[in-house]
């Protein structure tokens, strides 16, 4: 049994956009906390204000509270209306993402799987949608690991390179389980130069089967947790 | 006619009335520049909001009928509109704790509306929503009770005034809401949300008469 940690509020215009959302998220990160709701009770599109703050109320009762994602318009007014007739100790529980829905509703999961507090899931999340946008980011991260990172620092970096063995390669379920396990280490760990602790940075790199990866570390962890990376990407993460 | 607990509920029935007489027109409205369900989703909540009104027992006060009126259309609209009226019926209602409204209540019960409308939509006067008919409906109000108008003639100033601010939207472009994707293209048509605030306030304005 996962601790609950911080919960994930999911709001929607849309019963399936919702339910869609908390499937993908829950894939990325098991056993988190999610209240989706979407649609009128006649099934119309629309937000309800019962529902919403049904859900508001229950990601409140979390251990480390709650961070709620909203789709469009109505959605965040009406998050925002229930916490203003919400009682206090709701409302200093309960955060409301400026962020994209399924980009920040996986970016705060595996946060919150990871254990993170709420203003760590709540950054998460409204940091997802320029982790998508950055694109130029990607070429900029992967040439900076062969010049700046090997001669800063060659004493304490752990690196070696990998082949990626499953066709699909880094997508959405093996650049997960690269995240979760990343993130219960004691080391900074990179591939191809970003962070391999947040799923959309590993995502974004589009590596594919047959494609070599540089994996590096620094940090106590650090051998352990290049080993552990090399591990699991040569094990084709069950997919070969 | 005093603005009293009795007032308030002819203001409920006959808001509901009015906007399910004007439902047709209001979603021809929101069909131009929005998703055309304003008129739908406003007629289920004052629906909603009007046998919910007539089955209260005893209110004691004007705010006690507008709390109500601002949680049962949060709960019933739906759209963007059920949040953003229901903040207005909420903040106004905050502010209307009275057994019956003098000129200067009827002033504060306008401005809590719209306070509420704004901080909730974060829309300011000119981008083409509810806040050009309700911050005109205020600056009137004001004036009306300045001059020493009485309760029901300081609401008719507001209803008119709002009328006026729902018609000004009409060359506006949009910059909030589900309108304002459509840029330049919004200009033409008038605001549902501004029109709804109009016939909200003329049933008020006439619920005192």
């Amino acid at each position: 049994m996962t601790d609950p940690g911080v919960a994930l509020v999911l709001v929607s215009h849309s019963a399936q956009l919702a339910a869609g959302v908390a499937e993908l998220a829950l894939q990325m990160a098991p056993g988190v906390a999610i209240h989706a709701v979407g649609g009128l009770p006649d099934g119309s599109l629309g937000t309800d204000f019962a529902a919403v703050d049904a859900a508001l109320r229950a990601g409140a009762q979390a251990l480390r509270g709650a961070v709620v994602l909203t789709d469009l318009g109505s959605a965040v007014l009406t998050v925002e209306a229930a916490l203003e007739l919400a009682d206090d100790d709701v409302r200093a529980r309960v955060h409301l993402a400026d962020a994209p829905l399924v980009e920040g509703a996986v970016a705060a999961a595996v946060v919150a799987h990871g254990g993170g507090t709420a203003s760590e899931v709540l950054d998460a999340a409204e940091h997802a949608g320029s982790t998508f946008a950055d694109r130029a980011g990607r070429t900029l991260a992967v040439r900076g690991w062969d010049s700046a990172a090997d001669e800063e620092d060659a004493v304490s970096t752990v690196a070696r390179e990998v082949m990626v063995r499953n066709p699909m390669g880094l997508h959405a379920r093996p650049a997960a389980i690269l995240a979760r396990m990343v993130a219960r280490l004691d080391a900074a760990v990179r591939i191809q130069g970003v962070n391999a602790a947040s799923v959309l940075e590993l995502m974004k790199l589009g590596v594919l089967g047959g494609a070599t990866v540089r994996v590096e570390a620094d940090g106590p962890a650090a051998a352990e947790a290049v080993t552990a990376v090399v591990e699991a990407i040569e094990g084709g993460f069950g997919e070969v | 006619m005093t603005l009293d607990v009795e007032w308030a509920r002819r203001w409920v029935a006959l808001a509901a009335q009015a906007i399910t007489e004007a439902k047709d027109e209001l979603v021809e409205l929101d069909r131009e520049i929005g998703d055309g369900d304003h008129g739908v989703n406003l007629d289920r909540g004052f629906a909603a909001v009007a046998a919910k009104i007539e089955g209260m027992d005893r209110p004691a006060t004007v705010g006690e009928i507008l709390t109500t009126v601002a949680t049962t259309l949060m709960s019933s609209v739906g759209g963007a509109s059920g949040p953003l009226y229901g903040t207005a019926f909420l903040r106004a209602g905050k502010v209307s704790g009275l057994a019956e409204l003098g000129p200067d209540a009827v002033v504060a019960l306008l401005e809590g509306a719209l306070e509420g409308i704004t901080s909730r939509g974060r829309a300011g006067v000119g981008e083409k929503t509810m806040v050009d008919a309700w911050a005109p409906a205020v600056e009137a109000a004001v004036r009306s009770a300045g001059a020493g108008d009485e309760p029901a003639a300081v609401l008719r100033a507001a209803a008119d005034a709002a009328a006026d601010g729902a018609r000004s939207t009409i060359p506006l472009v949009a910059s909030k809401g589900r309108a304002s994707y459509l840029g330049e293209r919004s200009a033409g048509h008038m605001d549902p949300g501004a029109r709804s605030s109009a016939i909200l306030l003329d049933a008020a304005a006439r619920a005192a008469a």
